[in-house]
């Protein structure tokens, strides 16, 4: 990988987090003329204990539900001031400063079609405040807001389909991408730089500390989430469904979810719950076909 | 050039004049008129702004903190539930430095819901870190707001401010209002040069995570910044008249050199409040008004000096800190909390909701002051104009 270090060492974050190392693929394929517009979250926390920062782009933080909101003034005022070309603004979340909420900013700013790249880091619970559920938590996941119990399987909602829902704004450009795929992941962020109007990558991002697994596993488990086909890394331009692609096949035969899951202290509980197993692999089986991922 | 406006209106043009760049806004009565007015300046190319339409307050006033971070001149209008929506971020835009002004249309708070005057939204904002001013008239929403932004930009200062004009009396209310020449104005406010802003030149990081080693210097910056604003209020008010011809005070005095009694006042009541003083002073008695046009930063220097002389000081206010009584009130109080000589202090509770403040209100007041002083009484809160009878009481 040859990059520039625009996301420098030295910050706080956990060993093996997976959306640090989201952050420093995205800075390396966006460049430096790049400004950037985060949610609080652990990615900020991390990263810009003053008097310090790992931040060599400018960078802006506000609050937790408005990055893409803020983002928005950004690109109104730059375009005011006639300063816009040749920028890229990217306002980054986590999955619940995005899919919760930060929803109506991001629902808004789309809307708007501000020119801006919103990159959501989805480690699937909050984790700055310590592994609460979020709407993106998987069915059957143990946080400490969801946890199992005698009446209790983990959470019991299914992940919001939220790459669709932003698909449904129409935006330029939209994908699902995985920090264990890097390079279909950078590939994903230049493109959605090099079109005007808004754009949205959703990058799968493993959290050691949340999901109890090995700090040097982050990526072996980021690219079994697509080889199970868990999660399926496309793209779609201009919200033209016609443009719908399967960016990363997952192997033939697809490996089992199961596998998946067993490497996760968040899952343990369901490893003597054929049933429950059998249902997550259902559903995943189900969004496969869907995408024709297979 | 003399024009017959609303407030709302009025402010719109000040947003004009100011040649403001960046218009992120929400509708919300009785706000409504601004964001509507701006749009059709924008529509037919009067004002080159990018007017931002938000899906909420909280995003308006987020995509506000965002432009003016990365250098544009800001304005935004708001009202009540729109302005306590956005009460999270109005905190980051003064902790953050930035001199957004905002044109706030006062309104009652719900619940009940409620559409009409009332100071409780922007009262309720008042430890935010934002400069407040209250207009008593159209012509002064224009000028205030013209001037707020010339303040906050101002370096010593950097802090956003809110510009309050009572619902209806004054948004939606007609009056003649002087707009200033667009040449004038230009040579008043120059465009907005930030000392920080966002730039892929110059890479910053804003809005940091701070820890209990760092953030009390920064709150403390900040309320020295909030003190600093004093002196830049007092010079830009002082420029405003030398170039405009219309004088401002932070706090302004009527008839107070001989008063025995002293009211206070913000906003258009100040005027009922003044027909008051006259009918008094027409029967002898000697009565005077102190208007706040500028309660944060709170105007103590100038209220001691113009109260200190009076034996009595009714505060009559239109917001009403639950559990206690106004919140004017106390802050008044402590003007005079370490001084020997102090003249007894009388709170009115009046006008929430839209409720009409009449002359008879005002003169209620005095005669309920005078008695209570009279008689010694130590605490004073009361309502006027409320029906006390009508409340049934849980047992
Ligand atoms: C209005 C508001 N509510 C709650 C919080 C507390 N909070 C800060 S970060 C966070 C969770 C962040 O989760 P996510 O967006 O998934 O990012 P991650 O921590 O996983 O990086 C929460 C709940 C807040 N800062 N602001």
């Amino acid at each position: 990988m040859n990059e520039e270090s625009l996301f420098a060492p030295g910050h706080t974050a956990c060993a093996g987090c997976g959306a640090t190392i989201a952050l420093r693929l995205l800075l390396a394929a966006a460049g430096k003329n790049t400004i950037v517009c985060q949610a609080t979250g652990c990615m900020e926390v991390v990263s810009t204990g003053y008097p310090n920062t790992a931040w060599k782009v400018p960078y802006i933080h506000v609050a937790f539900e408005n990055a893409a909101a803020v983002a928005s003034g950004i690109d109104a005022a730059l375009k005011a001031k006639g300063e816009r070309e040749g920028k890229n603004i990217i306002a980054i979340g986590g999955d619940g400063g995005t899919y919760d909420i930060g929803f109506q900013a991001l629902s808004g700013m789309l809307e708007r079609g501000h020119d801006v790249l919103y990159v959501c880091y989805d480690n699937e619970a909050y984790m700055n405040t310590g592994i609460q559920r979020s709407s993106s938590t998987p069915y059957g996941a143990s946080t400490t807001t969801s946890p199992p119990g005698k009446f209790s399987i983990g959470e019991d909602t299914v992940k919001k389909p939220l790459a669709e829902i932003v698909a449904a704004h129409r935006p330029s450009y939209v994908a699902t991408a995985s920090v264990g795929y890097y390079a279909d992941f950078q590939n994903k962020v230049k493109k959605a730089l090099s079109k005007k109007g808004p754009s949205f990558i959703l990058v799968y991002a493993p959290c050691p500390t949340g999901w109890r697994t090995p700090s040097e596993k982050s990526i072996e488990i980021a690219k079994l989430a697509v080889d199970t086909g868990y999660l399926i890394l496309w793209e779609m331009e201009n919200g033209d469904r016609n443009t719908l692609k399967v960016t990363k096949m997952p192997p033939k035969p697809r490996k089992p979810v199961v596998e998946f899951l067993k490497v996760q202290g968040r899952f343990r509980h369901l490893m003597n719950k054929p049933e429950e197993l059998k249902k997550i692999q259902e559903f995943v089986d189900a969004e496969c076909k869907r995408y024709g991922v297979d | 050039m003399k024009m017959v406006l609303r407030g709302n209106m009025a402010t719109a043009y000040a947003a004009k004049l100011a040649k403001v760049e960046v218009i992120p806004a929400y509708p919300i009565t009785p706000s409504t008129l601004f964001p509507e007015k701006i749009s059709e300046f924008v529509a037919n190319g009067e004002l080159k702004c990018q007017f931002v339409k938000c899906e909420s307050e909280h995003s308006a006033m987020s995509a506000c903190i965002g432009a003016s971070a990365a250098g544009a001149r800001v304005a935004t209008a708001t009202s009540s539930q729109g302005l306590a929506l956005m009460h999270e971020v109005l905190f980051i835009a003064a902790g953050m430095r930035l001199p957004i002004v905002m044109a706030v249309g006062n309104r009652a708070l719900s619940a009940p819901i409620n559409i009409w005057c009332d100071h409780q939204d922007t009262i309720a904002e008042r430890d935010s870190g934002w400069l407040q001013f209250y207009a008593e008239k159209n012509q002064e929403t224009l000028d205030l707001m013209l001037m707020a932004f010339k303040i906050c930009e101002d370096h010593r200062v950097l802090l956003p401010a809110m510009v309050g004009m009572d619902a209806f009396v004054l948004t939606h209310t007609m009056e003649c209002v002087e707009i200033p020449e667009q040449e004038e104005v230009d040579k008043f406010l120059p465009p907005y040069k930030p000392v920080y802003k966002i730039d892929v030149n110059n890479p910053m990081t804003f809005g940091a995570f701070s820890s209990p080693d760092n953030y009390m210097e920064f709150r403390y910056a900040t309320q020295l910044a909030i003190e600093n604003s004093v002196k830049v209020i007092d010079e830009v008010f002082a420029e405003f008249e030398q170039k405009f011809g219309r004088k401002y005070q932070r706090v302004v005095p009527f008839m107070v050199e001989d008063a025995e009694v002293v009211f206070v006042t913000i906003g258009s009541m100040t005027g009922t409040a003044k027909e008051a003083v006259r009918k008094l002073r027409s029967e002898g008695k000697k009565v005077g008004l102190i208007k706040i046009t500028a309660y944060r930063p709170f105007p103590a220097d100038l209220l001691r000096k113009y109260l200190r002389k009076a034996r009595i000081v009714v505060v009559f206010e239109r917001n009403i800190s639950l559990g206690y009584g106004g919140a004017v009130y106390p802050e008044i109080v402590s003007v005079f909390a370490n001084t020997g000589k102090r003249p007894k202090i009388y709170d009115f509770i009046i006008g929430l909701g839209g409720r009409d403040i009449v002359v008879e209100d005002i003169i209620k007041g005095y005669e309920m002051a005078v008695k209570a002083a009279d008689e010694g009484r130590e605490e004073f809160i009361e309502w006027i104009g409320v029906r006390k009878e009508d409340i049934e009481v849980i047992k």
